[in-house]
């Protein structure tokens, strides 16, 4: 593969599957939480929330990677925090590339799992309740084992969303080759160069490829779990 | 004894409003009436799934609610198994996951009433073990959900019309569970039903519920033959039950004859042994009143009483009348013509001609 690949390729390809991988974990327990409090919540504000969460899906994406420039850069109000308490730098690095991908990817997890959890039947908690099981306990065996389905289907969409997240990207990180230069960076880039025809190509198969796995391996898991969870 | 349950609510939901009070010491109560009669919320409130606006409820001395004293015990402590009307089971865990989902979260005191494989037993689930609650039927679902609430070692069980969603013949095969349940688990049950059969059978203790109100409670028996609450109970079904023994069986006509505290009665031959108690259900319509010793009538069953009292005319001309029986309240339906015309009163010592009398279980 490594003959196939150029050595900058193949880094392209390695980072790309390492920052979609990253977003995709990193942004789960916020993705349950979000959505346990869209789909459960009574609180004031609920509208707002959902809709902020939403922006990333309806808002160009160059204007979501510029938000993140302006707030999360060395000299935005949460990147000079981050940096000044706990040493960490988004911006032009690898990290900003997950940031950017999990904010684009956020609200297809959310919706996803949010779904998921208003279709668990209630009912079915209280049952649990009379059992003996607290509110902690009917999440982790109940409400949790039941939603695992969408979960996975929100972290498949997300893995896929940020794969191919282009626009925040470039806008807030860049395009630095072995930093911040993802799959479609690296094919963007050879469309500007002469003679790109063939590494943009061969880049896209690879891009193709990645997202028929994913695809598949959804789609297993799914039926997997589905299996399990037969409508009673 | 002192009661299992006390309960003393008042509840709004929506324009309905509960406002019920009773005390049980029975082994398995049942609330019965029409549906939307409160029964439902009633027991979700015993089971902590409502909280009451106002009220007290108080099982085997524990005190669950008592709004006054701001006491509200969360559903998860107060150790009430609850057999839904669906079954509820977990469909992402097997049945024996199922089974043992309260044993997880109980603690360890106190489990000797219902170890692992004398409730497999009485449930007859002991082969479901490996299977998923997708594949069961409807009453295989039933007794698990029994099971796993009885697992969980509770104080009380509540039944919110267990049979409901089942049919005839799912019901004729749970009924004898519950009978078990009753007879030899010591864990009380109350029992919610719409249905006289039911109620009937398994009761000890019953009580009756109209538009959010208790209207009677007591031992089954008394309740069911007074008159309020045979008309409450529905046009068709109203009637009464006594407590009988088999006193022997006739053979040659394929009878069965019921010792009674009325006297006896005949009934079509029962397969079960002479000397077992059983208990008799006779329709308030199947009936008859005659002011002589009647002659020449083909009915086998004629019993001498003194009516008691005597109900208001119903909507259809229906009157209803309360006729004692050596002790056994009898109920019986006539036209209000034929009262007037026989000039029936309480005191007058009459006939009962019972056209039919079935044997409801032990």
């Amino acid at each position: 593969m490594s003959g196939w690949l150029s050595p900058e390729e193949w880094t392209a390809v390695r980072l790309s599957l390492i920052v979609a991988t990253t977003a995709m974990l990193a942004s789960l327990p916020f993705g349950l939480a979000v959505a346990w409090l869209l789909a459960r919540g009574r609180f004031w504000g609920k509208s707002i929330l959902d809709a902020v969460v939403h922006l990333p899906l309806i808002m160009p994406p160059v204007v979501t990677g510029y938000l993140l420039l302006i707030w999360f850069g060395r000299r935005g109000p949460v990147g000079q925090f981050l940096y000044e308490y706990f040493g960490i730098v988004l911006s032009f690095r690898w990290t900003g590339a997950v940031l950017a991908s999990a904010v684009m990817g956020f609200p297809l997890m959310v919706r996803a799992i949010r779904l998921s959890i208003e279709a668990v039947d209630r009912k079915l908690e209280d049952a649990a309740g009379t059992l003996g099981a607290n509110r902690a306990w009917v999440f982790l065996v109940v409400t949790l084992p039941l939603c695992l389905p969408g979960i996975l289907v929100g972290m498949i969409l997300c893995f896929a969303k940020a794969m191919g997240e282009f626009g925040a990207t470039i806008t807030f990180v860049s395009n630095i080759p072995g930093e911040t230069q993802t799959l479609p960076s690296a094919i963007y880039t050879f469309t500007q160069v002469p003679n790109g025809d063939a590494g943009a190509m061969r880049l896209t198969l690879i891009s193709i490829a990645i997202s028929v796995i994913a695809l598949f391996v959804s789609e297993w898991l799914a039926r997997l779990v589905g299996r399990r969870i037969a409508v009673e | 004894m002192s009661p299992v349950i006390e309960i003393m609510v008042r509840h709004r939901l929506g324009t309905f409003e509960l406002d019920a009070s009773f005390a049980s010491a029975g082994r398995l109560t049942a609330l019965f009436g029409r549906s939307g009669s409160g029964k439902t919320s009633l027991v979700n409130i015993i089971g902590g799934l409502i909280a009451p606006a106002q009220g007290r409820v108080v099982v085997d001395g524990k005190v669950l609610v008592d709004t006054q004293a701001r006491v509200f015990v969360p559903k998860h402590k107060r150790r009430i198994g609850y057999v839904f009307q669906e079954a509820r089971l977990f469909p992402h865990l097997s049945v024996r996951q199922n089974l043992l989902f309260g044993r997880w979260f109980s603690r360890s005191d106190a489990r000797a009433s219902s170890d692992f494989p004398s409730v497999l037993d009485l449930l007859g689930i002991g082969h479901l073990l490996e299977r998923r609650p997708g594949g069961l039927s409807g009453g295989e679902k039933q007794r698990v959900a029994i099971g796993r609430a009885l697992l969980a070692n509770p104080r009380l069980l509540l039944m919110d019309e267990p049979l409901a969603s089942l049919d005839e013949a799912r019901k004729a095969e749970i009924l004898p569970y519950i009978e078990r349940l009753r007879d030899e688990i010591g864990v009380p049950i109350v029992f919610v039903s719409h249905s006289v059969a039911e109620v009937t059978r398994l009761a000890t203790t019953l009580v009756t519920l109209d538009q959010g109100h208790v209207t009677a409670g007591g031992p089954t028996a008394e309740v069911m033959s007074r008159l309020d609450v045979a008309g409450l109970s529905g046009v068709a079904e109203a009637g009464s039950i006594i407590e009988a023994r088999i006193a022997g069986h006739d053979e040659d006509y394929n009878l069965t004859r019921l010792e009674t505290r009325a006297g006896t009665l005949q009934v079509s031959r029962s397969a079960m042994p002479t000397g077992a108690p059983v208990r008799v259900r006779i329709l308030a319509s199947d009936v008859l009143i005659s002011l002589g010793p009647p002659v020449g009538v083909s009915a086998l069953n004629i019993l001498p009483g003194t009516i008691v009292g005597i109900g208001a005319r119903g909507p259809t001309g229906a009157v209803e009348l309360l006729i004692d029986c050596g002790g056994e309240n009898l109920l019986a339906r006539l036209t209000a013509k034929s009262v007037d015309a026989l000039a029936l009163a309480p005191g007058s010592a009459v006939y009962a001609v019972i056209k039919s009398v079935s044997i409801e279980g032990p």
